[in-house]
């Protein structure tokens, strides 16, 4: 029996995970760019949903909402002035770098704004846990919220990419830039488009993230990004469904690992099974396997 | 003039040492002079760490061309390692410089070794994946660490990877490493001149291996890995050499950082990924593959947020925000063309006063 | 072109280098009273800074603090500098110590020990006297072998690391963390407040497995038993399912959290939500999860924890203390960080006052001269009454127990 509670909380732990992978995974698909940012953006998503909802008593959707706005105009605006004039640089790495500033930035920000001492956020889900087995399983109704959202944005970002011109546009972007101008799409537009989508993902996933665990401070973002890209790279980055699956294993793995061999090293276990995947499958578990040529 | 020239490459090497000679004198005359305050004095051992740590990642990130997240791991075990060693002998060899000597070959080994052992299976992945796979390593390398129990009594070592209660040690056993306070009281061995000796050696190495027949293997591999191999070059054995110099140089920076203070910890702060990606950041502003820039954006970067402590609390806003302004000016495109035209112009200008 | 720019970027860079190096150079012998100005902490007193504008002769004490003000530890930083600027407040208007003022200068450790060291020699330069940091434990240790170097005092408010006291020039305000593992486990054996207990505990800080490691000890001759020890990690502290989980099979009615109150409130909300409902019982980490902002007080019922201070406690110096921190620091409800900083400053200024001892005092003499005076010296502070210290640094005071009922702290005594 608690085998399946350690799975269901691996599961509720995973949800998160892949919610934030899905943000990272798009964005790194089409851009091919490390956003180290990105925790740092879901941080702030939830500080804006924490001001309007806990703070001045606002309903969830306002405060979801307004967090998706806030989010999405601040990705917009961080592509536009920190990582797009590095676009062409003669190594990717400048803009990975640039990205680090910004989470910085971000960070301290945040920490001026609304201090250091750790806020408890006020959960936005009102749904009722769904006990199973005579109560002995409990799944929380934030765990159920996140892996629906979780399910539904998958489909609705694939739906987008597969079915809409603007979906399209990014498909041919991720794959040449310069074949897709000439082609007479908008490179920037797509790429500012993409980091939209990208950051309003991290809005939700920063609500979600701490609604369900409920503490939340101008670092909250960093780690929990950091293991998202963990997540994305183990499902194969730039691959939707592989952030899913990537950040529900992960989950997983972490939980078990605690569970049963030791509570102390459960970042080594996480970061072991990485690196063992990896070296089975060199682009992670549904990565496309992208042949050199010469 | 024209009739001894010498060569471009060996110009720049001899300016880059020439650089840090430089800065040595004068901060030996300065501090002689009673001109520097305690707070530059203090960083000056961290201003040599940080330039070897800058300059070995470069030989990963800029020769090899493999983006690393782990280097901080590798400067974990070579600190680890000597402080243990430095920490067991304190009492046997007296010789502080005997001692610390033994204890840079220690952790240079040690990290060494780990480069070997983590980059036989990590090099064969590429891109990201080889990036994230080194900040696992990185992250395992640092968890352990964070766990590890070590002590001595008279009947030898007791290891534990969960608490010091399980060392199960004598009575008057002496625990060297503490888990999460690692380990206190190492002796504080490390001078700014063992620092700039140390960072003149480890320019002295990758300069040469850059120079070298091997480096321009290494750098063949960087450019073209199919054509490197088909004209007979062993991908592995080059890889694998940037890759564990580069780990062990680092180790000789965690050894100098870990006789600089005397406390020395695995937190996630100079050990993490955090650190990591600070030692890319100072070879990405520096100039992937520039060895003078990386010291340079080392010493810049290290000396900013101390030179904005008059800032209070908005000294790391700032700092990030220089961070962000100088990556954009020394790598957008536009800047570059932007900078060109000016400096472009006084170059010109310059030459022509030469030319009267 | 693009070669000979960045030779000249570069030697302009090192020239510049240099500079500020020189310039940063002249060290304490001009005082200048802007840059003074501009490093007292925020809300500094007129008068200290017309003190020190006044004249080049020394004329203030000037106190070093040391501790994170920026990072995920800022918040104990922040806590301690607030307090103490408080302390420092009240006695400079109440004439300040042997007539002279008293001058404060806080530098951000980051909670990092080499960071530690750099705020060390800023607080050097800008003529620190005696030094009330770090504020965290590991930075702490670095920075005893730099003051014992100089034979500068040091009086850490919170840095509870055995080692944080090694020389004889270190004293601390707070328990050491073996202090709080043992008192903890006679308290919990002697008021049978649990028969089965587990422990919960962060592996990463030196804090929670020494204090982890003496209950282990003082368990060993308690009436209970610890039946789970699980840990987490500062890379690891969002979910602890596992943890409590673990607890709960093993049928431990009590669970002791040697931990932070961030990652405690954290085990409250994930206890309460499977519905497992043993005694927590904490130690003064805990204390301050009251003051998580916009935290549920329901989860925390019940909870007992040894703390020397609670801020809901209705004695005059805990409420005025804290009604002029909540006035100045928008509401912010203060820690024991806080506490422990603000008998800090009062502890250093009994010192000096039994000291006799003046500012243009050597840094090494009033060194010496506080080492004696510490041993002499009893201060009824936030966090105790009658506090006296012995040679090995350490005070000596009564931790209270306390109960949170209703949402405020109870004690139980």
């Amino acid at each position: 029996m608690s085998f399946i509670t350690y799975l269901i909380n691996g599961i509720s732990l995973g949800s998160v995970y892949a919610l934030i992978a899905l943000g990272y995974t798009m964005v790194y698909g089409i851009a091919k760019m490390l956003n180290f940012a990105h925790g740092d953006v879901i941080m702030i998503g939830a500080f804006t949903t924490y001001s309007l909802c806990s703070t001045m008593g606002l309903p969830p959707v306002v405060g979801v909402a307004a967090s998706v706005i806030v989010c999405t105009v601040l990705g917009i605006l961080i592509e536009k002035i920190a990582y797009k004039p590095l676009r062409k640089a003669s190594s990717p790495l400048a803009v990975l770098i640039t990205a680090i500033g910004v989470s910085y930035l971000l960070q301290n920000l945040a920490l001026l704004m609304f201090g250091a001492n750790a806020k408890s956020f006020t959960s936005v889900v009102s749904v009722a846990p769904l006990t199973l087995a005579g109560g002995q399983i409990k799944i929380s109704g934030e765990t159920i919220v996140t892996i629906l959202s979780c399910i539904f944005i998958m489909i609705l970002l694939m739906l987008f990419i597969n079915k809409t011109k603007a979906g399209q546009g990014m498909l041919a972007v991720a794959e040449d830039k310069g074949a897709a101008q000439l082609m007479g799409i908008n490179v920037n537009a797509t790429i500012s488009l993409t980091f939209a989508i990208g950051s309003a993902l991290a809005a939700i996933a920063g609500v979600l993230l701490c609604s369900a665990y409920p503490s939340l401070t101008p670092y909250t973002g960093s780690m929990p990004g950091i293991k998202a890209f963990v997540a994305a790279v183990f499902g194969g980055i730039g691959s939707i469904p592989g952030a899913f699956i990537g950040g529900i294993l992960l989950g997983i793995i972490e939980i078990l690992g605690k569970a049963y061999i030791s509570s102390q090293m459960a970042d080594a276990i996480v970061f072991g099974v990485l690196i063992v995947v990896l070296l089975v499958k060199p682009t992670g578990l549904l990565g496309k396997n992208i042949q050199e040529k010469v | 003039m024209k009739k001894f020239k010498l060569s471009k490459t060996l110009k720049s090497s001899l300016l880059t040492y020439g650089l840090v000679i430089f800065a040595y004198v004068l901060m030996q005359i300065l501090i002689s002079g009673g001109h520097v305050s305690s707070l530059m004095q203090g960083l000056l051992v961290p201003l040599c760490v940080y330039a070897i740590l800058a300059v070995s990642l470069n030989l990963t990130v800029g020769i090899l061309g493999e983006l690393s997240l782990g280097h901080a791991g590798f400067m974990c075990v070579g600190a680890f390692a000597s402080a243990f060693f430095s920490k067991c002998v304190q009492d046997s060899i007296e010789n502080s410089f005997i001692r610390f000597t033994l204890a840079i070959m220690i952790g240079a080994l040690a990290a060494g070794a780990a480069g070997i052992i983590i980059g036989i299976p990590v090099l064969r992945l590429k891109g990201d994946y080889l990036a994230i796979v080194t900040l696992a390593f990185g992250e395992i390398i640092k968890n352990l660490v964070n766990i590890l129990y070590v002590g001595k009594d008279e009947s030898g070592f007791h290891i534990s990877f969960k608490s010091s209660l399980d060392l199960n040690m004598s009575p008057n056993g002496v625990q060297i490493i503490k888990g999460a306070q690692g380990i206190t009281g190492t002796p504080n061995d490390s001078t700014f001149t063992i620092g700039i000796v140390l960072l003149l050696i480890t320019l002295f190495i990758v300069l040469n291996l850059i120079h070298s027949r091997d480096g321009r293997a290494i750098m063949a591999i960087r450019d073209n890995v199919i054509a490197a191999e088909s004209v007979g070059i062993n991908i592995t054995k080059y890889k694998l050499m940037a890759f564990s110099v580069s780990a062990a140089l680092a180790g000789v920076a965690g050894v100098l950082y870990a006789h600089n203070i005397s406390t020395l910890t695995a937190l996630p702060k100079n050990f993490g990924y955090n650190m990591s990606i600070l030692i890319l950041v100072f070879v990405v502003l520096g100039g992937i593959g520039n060895i003078r820039g990386s010291i340079i954006s080392a010493v810049v970067l290290t000396l900013l947020p101390e030179l904005l402590r008059g800032l209070n609390n908005y000294r790391m806003l700032i700092y990030a925000v220089v961070l962000i302004v100088m990556m954009l000016f020394n790598w957008a495109p536009a800047c570059i063309g932007w900078r060109e035209k000016i400096f472009g112009g006084l170059r010109k200008k310059k030459n022509t006063k030469e030319a009267a | 072109m693009r070669k000979s720019f960045k030779k000249a970027v570069s030697l302009a860079v090192a020239a510049m280098m240099t500079l500020t190096m020189a310039a940063c150079g002249s060290p304490s012998t001009s005082n200048d009273p802007t840059q003074n100005a501009g490093t007292t902490a925020a809300g500094a007193t007129e008068n200290s800074g017309t003190t020190a504008a006044g004249g080049t002769e020394k004329s203030t004490f000037k106190i070093g603090i040391i501790g994170p003000l920026t990072g995920d530890a800022a918040i104990y930083g922040e806590n301690v500098v607030n307090a103490a600027q408080i302390a420092v407040d009240e006695i400079n208007a109440a004439g300040g110590v042997n007539g002279f003022m008293l001058e404060i200068n806080a530098q951000d450790d980051e909670h990092d020990a080499e960071k530690s060291v750099n705020a060390y020699n800023s607080v050097k330069d800008w003529g620190a006297q005696m030094i009330l940091g770090s504020v965290t434990s590991v930075p702490c240790i670095a920075v005893t072998e730099k003051t014992k170097a100089d034979n500068m005092f040091q009086l850490t408010p919170s840095g509870s690391a055995v080692e944080c006291a090694k020389y004889a020039n270190n004293f601390r305000v707070c328990f050491s963390d073996p202090d709080q593992g043992a008192a903890s486990a006679r308290y919990i054996g002697e008021n049978n407040l649990g028969t089965k207990v587990a422990v919960i505990y962060d592996s990463s800080t030196v804090y929670s497995t020494g204090i982890y490691e003496s209950f282990v000890q003082g368990a060993a001759n308690q009436k209970f038993e610890i039946v789970a020890a699980e840990a987490f990690t500062a890379d690891n502290a969002t979910d602890f399912s596992v943890q409590l989980q673990k607890a709960k099979d093993s049928g431990a009615d009590l669970v002791f959290l040697p931990i932070y109150y961030q990652a405690a409130s954290l085990i409250l909300a994930q206890a309460n939500s499977m519905g497992y409902a043993p005694v927590f019982f904490g130690v003064d980490g805990m204390d301050g999860i009251l003051s998580v902002e916009n935290f549920d007080k329901s989860l925390a019922e019940g909870v007992m924890l040894l703390t020397p201070f609670a801020a809901d406690a209705k004695d005059d110096l805990t409420v005025k203390f804290v009604t002029t921190y909540q006035q100045r620091h928008n509401n912010a409800i203060p820690n024991q960080f806080a506490a422990d900083a603000y008998d800090g400053v009062y502890a250093l200024k009994a010192a000096l006052e039994k000291a006799g001892a003046t500012p243009d005092m050597s840094v090494s003499d009033l060194c010496e001269a506080l080492k004696k005076a510490m041993l002499e010296i009893s201060i009824d502070g936030l966090t105790g009454a009658g506090i006296t210290w012995n040679e090995a640094g350490e005070p000596n005071k009564e931790p209270k127990a306390v109960k949170i009922v209703d949402g405020v702290y109870v004690s139980m005594d």
